[in-house]
């Protein structure tokens, strides 16, 4: 009887069956890391909006404090974005004539807002609220990174539940005290272990609950 | 070819030879593996494949409407969240622990006449599994997240809950499937050695020489491949207790009245085995008929599978007298009601026939002259997968619509769309199975030669 396969196919099935182990768990690993890379979770890609704004020369240039936009942020939900009124403050002034401008000065003159492009979005089904973290000695930086020296802002974060739970789980490793809270300069996480131990001891200060009741599902699943 | 002789009456059926008498071993081969290579494909085949397929198709359409819509198409609603899904889920696995049972458990206490039947009562295993894992997975409503069940690492930082039975069950049915799968291709590969060698068409060279993996059936390789099938059938064997034991979690470990209780899990795997052996005979009854199989599968078969199933059938029997004493005897005023309910409740009428069909009827098969009848024997067998049916309905079902409270009292009523999907899974089994008999040796081949006469080897 002739055979029906070249005797090389015995290397060959062996080449697959060993092959087919480190395929697999290539394709695991590949599939773990697309899912962390920012081509998923959208982290650090700059998000162009319809004014050529700059965070870096209103912030750092500037020293305008991040509450003179995002109002709310200290009392409600969500930070807030500022009104064109708020804009027109400084620029019926400064650069009053600046083409680069003229979608501001438009919105002004027929009351339709600016549709500022949303850089950190949460998921519906995720509950956020700003001022509590803001209120309990989250910095805006640890979540947002050092935005004054953004020109163009992008999300710093990559706002998957891992990274949450990072800090809901070990609050202490990111806890500053609340008049730093708007400090740009300010460290983003607490790593040495005098940092860590005072992170520690302003959890109990703040009032901060236990890491059981702030990764229980409904804490942020409602 | 050898004589068939038809008449093995007078035989007494524990000693008659497991097959009969007359076969050598080129006409053992030559019989089973010309039903895949030889013979044309009879018309019944065609007949009973288009059926399958067509209810199959059901399947596809209720699945397809279900992932659109969402699990609200069944009937399942509060209080009983729990519903044919659940129930069908349960029915599917327990049909598969027969296979099991014979394949590994038969092997290690070298029960001989396991050989005849373990082929085919395996695949129905791997078919059944198959019917049952669909009905969790699609009941979580976004069936294309079912991987969430398994622990891996991923970006929500957070593992599944182990301490749920459902999270124990993900791994006892995945194990499950992947061993019975691995036992059964490894079985396979001498017959598929043995089809690829006498296989005319370059085709069919080529599938079976590439599923038989090189086998050339020399001495290492036998060495070898024992081994292996001997390792793989202890692998096998504590699965056929605990798979089904933790089946039984899902409901004992929850407090619902009815649900809690600790006789589950032997009961739940006696009640596996039973069900799973009234499936193989409700299937190799006619196979071998159609196929004139009887030299291979003889009545000493068929009495062994109704002792078994009898057998069982009493630990079953016992399971619901002690369900009913225990609810009496707890003094708990709600198990106490959950026995009344059952046995007078709107669903008394379920619980009844249940009782008849497991308790009552399995009892005709002390008879030896009703065993003997094959007609009577796949009637029964057809009554207790029915009766098994509705234990699996008894418990969900009444056990979940009367609870602590009467104001979430509810009624069940299973749609349209429930039943499409429990007929399309049974679809989906008879499509695996006719493609199994129609392209894979239903009989072991080569374990069949080793029980022959000629094999006895004298020192």
């Amino acid at each position: 009887m002739p055979q029906i396969f070249h005797h090389s196919t015995n290397a060959l099935a062996k080449l697959t069956i060993y092959g087919a182990v480190f395929i697999l768990v290539a394709l695991l690993w590949i599939a773990v890391e697309l899912n962390r890379s920012s081509w998923n979770t959208g982290q650090w890609v700059e998000r162009q909006q319809p004014v050529q704004f700059s965070h870096k020369h209103h912030v750092g240039d500037d020293g305008i404090d991040c509450r003179y936009c995002h109002t709310s942020v200290e009392t409600a939900a969500s930070a807030g974005l500022p009104a064109t009124t708020t804009c027109m403050n400084c620029h019926k002034q400064i650069w009053a004539d600046s083409s680069y401008l003229e979608p501001v000065r438009e919105s002004f003159r027929t009351g339709k807002p600016i549709e500022w492009i949303r850089v950190h979005d949460l998921p519906d089904f995720a509950y956020f609220n700003h001022s509590i973290h803001v209120n309990k000695g989250v910095g805006c930086s640890t979540c947002h990174g050092q935005v004054d020296q953004m020109p163009i802002a992008y999300q710093a974060s990559t706002l998957q539940m891992e990274w949450c739970l990072g800090c809901h789980r070990n609050p202490e490793n990111f806890v500053r005290p609340k008049e730093k809270v708007f400090d740009m300069q300010f460290r983003q996480e607490n790593k040495t272990n005098d940092e860590i131990a005072e992170g520690r001891s302003l959890v109990t200060k703040y009032h901060i609950q236990p890491p059981n009741v702030l990764t229980s599902c409904s804490t942020c699943h409602r | 070819m050898a004589d068939e002789p038809h008449n093995l009456g007078p035989l007494h059926h524990s000693t008659a030879p497991v097959v009969a008498p007359g076969l050598t071993f080129a006409s053992v081969t030559d019989k089973i593996s010309s039903i895949v290579l030889k013979r044309k494909t009879p018309l019944w085949w065609f007949l009973g494949f288009a059926l399958s397929f067509i209810l199959f198709q059901l399947l596809l359409l209720t699945i397809t409407k279900l992932v659109f819509e969402g699990i609200g198409l069944w009937g399942v609603n509060v209080p009983v969240a729990w519903g044919m899904d659940i129930l069908n889920f349960v029915w599917w696995i327990g049909i598969g622990h027969a296979g099991t049972l014979i394949s590994a458990i038969l092997l290690l206490l070298r029960q001989k006449w396991r050989t005849s039947i373990n082929r085919f009562a395996e695949a129905m295993t791997l078919f059944a599994v198959a019917q049952a894992g669909m009905y969790p997975i699609m009941h979580l409503g976004r069936p294309w997240l079912a991987y969430w069940l398994f622990p891996y690492p991923n970006t929500m930082g957070i593992w599944p809950q182990f301490r749920s039975p459902l999270m124990w069950d993900v791994f006892a049915v995945s194990t499950y499937a992947t061993v019975s799968a691995m036992f059964w291709f490894v079985g396979l590969i001498p017959d598929f050695a043995t089809l690829r060698d006498r296989a005319r068409s370059k085709p069919f060279q080529l599938l079976y020489g590439l599923l038989a993996m090189g086998w050339r059936g020399s001495a290492r390789h036998w060495h070898r491949y024992e081994m292996a099938y001997l390792l793989l059938a202890g692998l096998a064997t504590p699965l056929v207790l605990s798979v089904h034991t933790i089946v039984s979690f899902d409901f004992a470990v929850g407090i619902i009245p009815g649900w809690h209780a600790t006789i589950f899990p032997p009961y739940f795997v006696a009640g596996a085995i039973y069900a799973g052996f009234a499936m193989v005979l409700l299937l190799t009854i006619p196979l071998r008929k159609l196929y004139g199989l009887e030299s291979f599968i003889t009545m000493r078969h068929m009495h062994n599978m109704a002792k078994v199933m009898l057998a069982t059938g009493l630990i079953v029997g016992y399971g619901y007298v002690m369900e009913a004493f225990f609810g009496w005897y707890s003094g708990n005023h709600y198990e106490r009601f959950m026995i009344w309910n059952r046995m007078h409740g709107p669903y008394s009428g379920y619980y009844w026939a249940l009782i008849l069909c497991n308790i009552i009827t399995p009892q005709f098969l002390w008879i030896k002259k009703l065993r003997s009848n094959l007609l009577v024997l796949w009637l029964l067998s057809l009554v207790v997968s029915i009766g098994m049916w509705l234990e699996r309905f008894v418990i969900v079902v009444t056990s979940l619509h009367r609870d602590f409270l009467p104001s979430s009292w509810g009624m069940y009523q299973p749609s349209t769309w429930d039943w499409t999907m429990f007929i399309g899974t049974i679809g989906f089994f008879f499509t695996l199975l006719f493609l199994f008999i129609r392209f894979l040796p239903m009989i072991s081949i080569f374990e069949m030669r080793t029980i022959l006469p000629d094999a006895e080897v004298e020192e």
